[in-house]
């Protein structure tokens, strides 16, 4: 766990907004606190509260004095359009500059989005996942 | 030395903790010193990471923070932030102080309940509750004389004493030796869960550096008696980088940088780099293929202090 390149806290505020995003963290609902964060991972407390920092700052998490971190009304909505915008430069051009490599056809793409078989019933029996977005933002 | 009290009605905030070029010499003079010219700075309120190899001068460096031992020359201070003080000969400095030694710093030969009663006694915030329950945890019998334990209890013995303590300077040296792999994450997650209740300063020396970088803040690596390193973990974790991809593109970003370490499947290769990728680096290597990933702060440790200990074998 958070073996990426980045900076931990980091990896951890990634978390989190995919939990938010994949709605498993509803809105105001309450997240785990620092110290649960701390402990569940095995990490420095203070490196749990940058992350819960950076996620106040972008408005997916706000503070309950006393009680703990919430999730932001809107936090969702904030973190759908954001990954709105980011989805065709950072999921689908990588995706498509495979395909190229790959030469596989723009039609074979467009019959695959569309859910038809190719003109010829699948051609060449190749699946074609390969590049298909794992819908990870980053 | 000025009066205070006995008992401290409120906690004091966590210590500082500084050496200013600090020699130490146990022998000759004519001998390399324990440590010579060592200079470094541990932040209040951190969970701070000491590695050094064997001999490097991490418990001397460890014995002056806790007043056990007079420096030769230089400076040492432990105190909190603008009150800080010799810690040597003083009273105040060692009651709010805990190092525990490999072996638990505790008597051999009396039941292990009195090195608890002592330890109780002495520091002004220890938390008997958090002993005995970890000590239950840990399995650690009180009746016996540490002397009668195995190696890991007695350590497991000295790693309670040094949390109960809530000491505004706690020190762990090497505490771990001999405990198991079990009792070794029981006293990390108690070490994380207290800390992050109760903060304070706490400097830990470790060789299974896996285990525990991720509860540093700060890290200092000592070698040769002298302060390698003495940054942030996350600064330390940039230093270097890892690339995976198809070995023709990795070899490209080698690009004369120094290789931490190279392992190819077929046409596959991870190589780890020393010196940091700046943002353009980063983007130019995903838009290749590459995966970029963290480098193990035990990469860069052994990095770090292998061609010193190469200059140690050629000065034989």
């Amino acid at each position: 766990m958070f073996d990426g390149p980045e900076p931990i806290y980091l990896q951890i505020a990634q978390m989190i907004r995919a939990q938010v995003l994949a709605g498993e963290t509803a809105e105001e609902e309450q997240v785990m606190s620092t110290t649960e964060l701390a402990t569940t991972f095995r990490i420095n407390p203070a490196t749990a509260a940058k992350a819960f920092g950076q996620l106040v700052d972008e408005g997916v998490l706000y503070k309950r004095r006393g009680l703990g971190m919430f999730v932001a009304p809107g936090a969702r909505e904030r973190l759908l359009a954001r990954y709105r915008a980011r989805f065709f430069d950072e999921v689908l051009a990588p995706a498509l500059a495979q395909a190229a490599v790959l030469d596989i056809p723009t039609a074979q793409i467009v019959d695959y989005v569309l859910g038809r078989d190719g003109p010829d019933g699948g051609v060449d029996g190749v699946a074609p996942t390969s590049g298909s977005p794992t819908g990870t933002p980053v | 030395m000025t009066a205070r009290p006995a008992q401290p009605t409120t906690a004091p905030p966590p210590f500082g903790a500084e050496l200013r070029d600090v020699v130490v010499r146990y022998r000759r003079r004519d001998e390399a010193p324990a440590l010579g010219g060592a200079s470094l700075t541990v932040r209040p309120g951190t969970i701070t990471g000491l590695l050094g190899r064997n001999g490097a001068g991490k418990t001397t460096a460890l014995a002056l923070l806790a007043g056990f031992r007079r420096a030769s020359a230089g400076q040492v201070l432990v105190g909190p932030a603008g009150a800080m003080e010799d810690p040597f000969e003083n009273p105040w400095a060692v009651m709010h102080t805990q190092l525990v030694r490999e072996g638990g710093d505790v008597w051999g030969d009396d039941r292990a309940k009195d090195t608890l009663a002592h330890y109780a006694d002495a520091r002004p915030l220890w938390d008997g509750d958090l002993a005995a329950g970890l000590l239950d945890e840990l399995e650690v019998d009180l009746r016996k004389k540490p002397d009668e334990m195995s190696r890991g209890k007695r350590s497991a013995l000295g790693a309670v004493i040094g949390l109960a303590s809530r000491a505004p300077l706690t020190i762990f040296d090497e505490v771990y030796l001999g405990m198991d792999a079990p009792s070794r994450y029981a006293f990390y997650d108690a070490l994380v869960a207290d800390y992050a209740e109760h903060p304070r300063t706490i400097v830990l020396s470790s060789h299974l550096i896996d285990e525990v970088e991720r509860l540093f803040e700060d890290v200092v690596v000592v070698d040769r008696g002298r302060v390698l390193l003495a940054e942030p973990v996350e600064d330390v974790r940039a230093r270097g980088v890892s690339l995976v991809g198809p070995a023709d593109v990795v070899e490209q970003f080698v690009d004369g940088r120094r290789v931490l370490s190279r392992q190819r499947l077929g046409g596959t290769a991870q190589v780890t780099l020393f010196g940091a990728f700046d943002a353009a680096q980063r983007r130019r290597a995903t838009d290749a293929g590459l995966e970029l990933g963290a480098v193990a702060v035990q990469d860069l440790f052994v990095h770090l202090t292998r061609e010193t200990g190469r200059d140690r074998e050629a000065q034989r």
